[in-house]
């Protein structure tokens, strides 16, 4: 439904997008990464036609956003960044506007404001006027605007940015459900959003791709990602450690946590080590050892650590 | 056709209940209207009673001066608004051509222009129930008096499109207007006529607003005047587009 090729934007001396290729297809829901000002929104506005490209193509449907932009945009649904929307207006005025502008009239516009406005959780502020509304209400009304069209496909900046910890559950509740319909791609900076609400991610980092895959594939890029975490009872930290590192199957081990009768302790898999082999070596070794084991489980990865490993922070001098 | 007829349409729309949603339509209608009153009946050689004539003329001579503060504060909110919520970005990736937005919300300040140009019908009323003025010089005056404040509104619109300020943005497009009227002034053309030689003169006070307001008031619907007004008018919304695009194309 989107294809993206080779995308790039400068703004003066300053590249902001650089060669950016990915597609989305129906039924996706792709997660945009990244820190800060690496290209998230700028990308997303050149998707939406906001933004002309420098350099690149963006096909959005069958239609080019450049060459043919009243088609491709028809088949787009956008939530800006900070949600704007016109402060004069009330909640309804203003869903009314934007369905005017999607060349709804009559009754079909009616239907569709309603419709947004139950999606969204409207009903108590809809005859409120803008500038009045909380700000996740006021995130909400600029989300009904988006969806009023049913679009096909649904581009959203940030959707769940200053929403209470509910609002965001049921923000991603409702990305994952119109996501089996649709082509999403929303950008976020809060990792969990990823795992909750995304069939793909990319993380973009100084205005270029650095990692595309599902959520598990950029987890098991993870150091962490296939170590066994293991507790034993009534043994302390160094009768384990060395036991578990003359294991074949284990690269080098660290001690996560050394109490009084209880250690934690992680071990990492060599190269070869297929999924499984090295937690059930683990487990063979400390039946024969005859260790109390409290807890004993495969990482999964974190994506906070892939993140922090394959971008760098802002405050990191350009060189 | 029919959807950008009707997307002007409700983009007009739009913008004239946003005028009307705040106080800034109201304060700036009795305003207008309490000003033309005071400069028609109480200000100048021959004010309004003093002049002896049915005529409207004493209100006409003043509206280039009004309008020259009160148009960019009309439209001085037109775009800079619109980038200061960020709600230009909704407009844009709307199914919407900058061109429909553009002309909608010029559209719609202009008719609010003319609604508080409209609202002057009781000094209409007064001089016809004292006397028989020529109604064709004054319908032609009202006529020049439009087209004067869409010229200054489609600058205005311009000037608005180049800066998230609006108090930018209304210094700017007064400084322009008041060029557009002293242009044809004696002492900027004496001024020009030093500097460049007389050849620049009728140049430079060609683009003057009065010069081709002047015969407006008489009555006059001359195509010249009427043109020079329309093309004023098309070359700023036209330059307002080339700034948009500037913005974006970064």
């Amino acid at each position: 439904m989107i294809t993206v090729q080779n995308l790039k934007k400068t703004f003066g001396p300053k590249v902001a997008v650089n060669g950016v290729s990915f597609t989305v297809e129906k039924g996706e829901v792709l997660g945009f990464l990244g820190p800060n000002g690496a290209g998230k929104s700028t990308t997303m506005r050149m998707i939406t036609g906001f933004l002309p490209p420098t350099a690149g193509t963006v096909r959005v449907g069958a239609y080019d956003i450049v060459e043919q932009p009243l088609e491709a945009k028809r088949l787009l649904g956008y939530l800006p960044e900070n949600a704007p929307a016109y402060t004069d207006m009330t909640v309804y005025g203003f869903l009314s506007f934007a369905a005017e502008l999607r060349g709804m009239r009559g009754q079909a516009r009616k239907q569709a404001v309603q419709r947004a406005v139950e999606t969204c959780f409207l009903e108590n502020v809809v005859h409120q006027s803008v500038d009045t509304l909380s700000k996740g209400y006021r995130h909400r009304t600029c989300f009904a605007q988006s969806i009023l069209h049913d679009p096909e496909i649904l581009i959203m900046d940030e959707p769940t940015d200053g929403l209470d910890p509910n609002q965001k559950h049921e923000v991603r509740q409702l990305i994952r459900r119109m996501g089996e319909r649709k082509a999403i791609i929303f950008s976020t900076h809060i990792l969990e959003e990823v795992d909750a609400a995304c069939t793909r991610a990319i993380i973009i980092d100084r205005g270029q791709i650095v990692a595309n895959g599902t959520p598990a594939d950029l987890k098991a890029r993870s150091e962490l990602a296939g170590a066994v975490t293991l507790s034993v009872d009534g043994v302390s930290a160094g009768a384990v450690t060395p036991k578990l590192g003359a294991l074949p199957t284990v690269r080098k081990t660290v001690v996560v946590t050394e109490r009084e009768g209880a250690a934690v302790v992680r071990a990492f898999p060599s190269a070869s080590v297929r999924n499984g082999d090295l937690a059930r070596s683990v487990s063979d070794l400390a039946a024969r050892e005859g260790w109390r084991i409290g807890e004993l489980h495969t990482e999964e990865g974190r994506l906070d650590e892939v993140f922090r490993s394959i971008t760098r922070p802002d405050t990191v001098k350009e060189s | 056709m029919n959807t950008s007829l009707g997307n002007i349409a409700a983009i007009t729309k739009r913008e004239l209940t946003g005028y009307f949603a705040s106080p800034v339509a109201y304060v700036f209608l009795v305003i207008y209207l309490l000003l033309t009153g005071f400069f028609t009946f109480m200000v100048g050689r021959a004010p309004f009673f003093e002049l002896g004539q049915a005529s409207l003329v004493t209100m006409f001579l003043w509206q280039p001066w009004l309008f020259l503060f009160l148009v960019p504060a009309v439209a001085m909110r037109l775009w800079s608004e619109e980038r200061r919520l960020g709600t230009i970005e909704l407009l844009l990736t709307m199914p919407v051509t900058p061109w429909q937005a553009i002309v909608g919300k010029f559209l719609a300040s202009w008719l609010f222009l003319g609604l508080a140009l409209a609202l002057t019908f009781p000094t209409w009323i007064t001089v016809n129930y004292l006397g028989s003025p020529d109604n064709g010089v004054i319908l032609g005056s009202y006529v020049g008096c439009a087209l004067l404040a869409g010229a200054y509104l489609a600058i205005g619109c311009m000037t608005s499109a180049m800066t998230r300020n609006q108090v930018i943005s209304f210094i700017l497009s007064v400084v322009i207007c008041l060029f557009l009227i002293l242009a044809g002034f004696p002492p900027v053309t004496n001024l020009i006529a030093q500097w460049f030689g007389p050849g620049m003169v009728s140049a430079v006070a060609s683009f003057s607003v009065i010069t081709h307001f002047e015969p407006f008031q008489k009555g006059l619907l001359d195509s010249r005047n009427i043109l020079f007004f329309l093309s004023l008018i098309g070359f700023t919304l036209f330059t307002t587009g080339v700034i948009l695009r500037g913005h974006r194309a970064g």
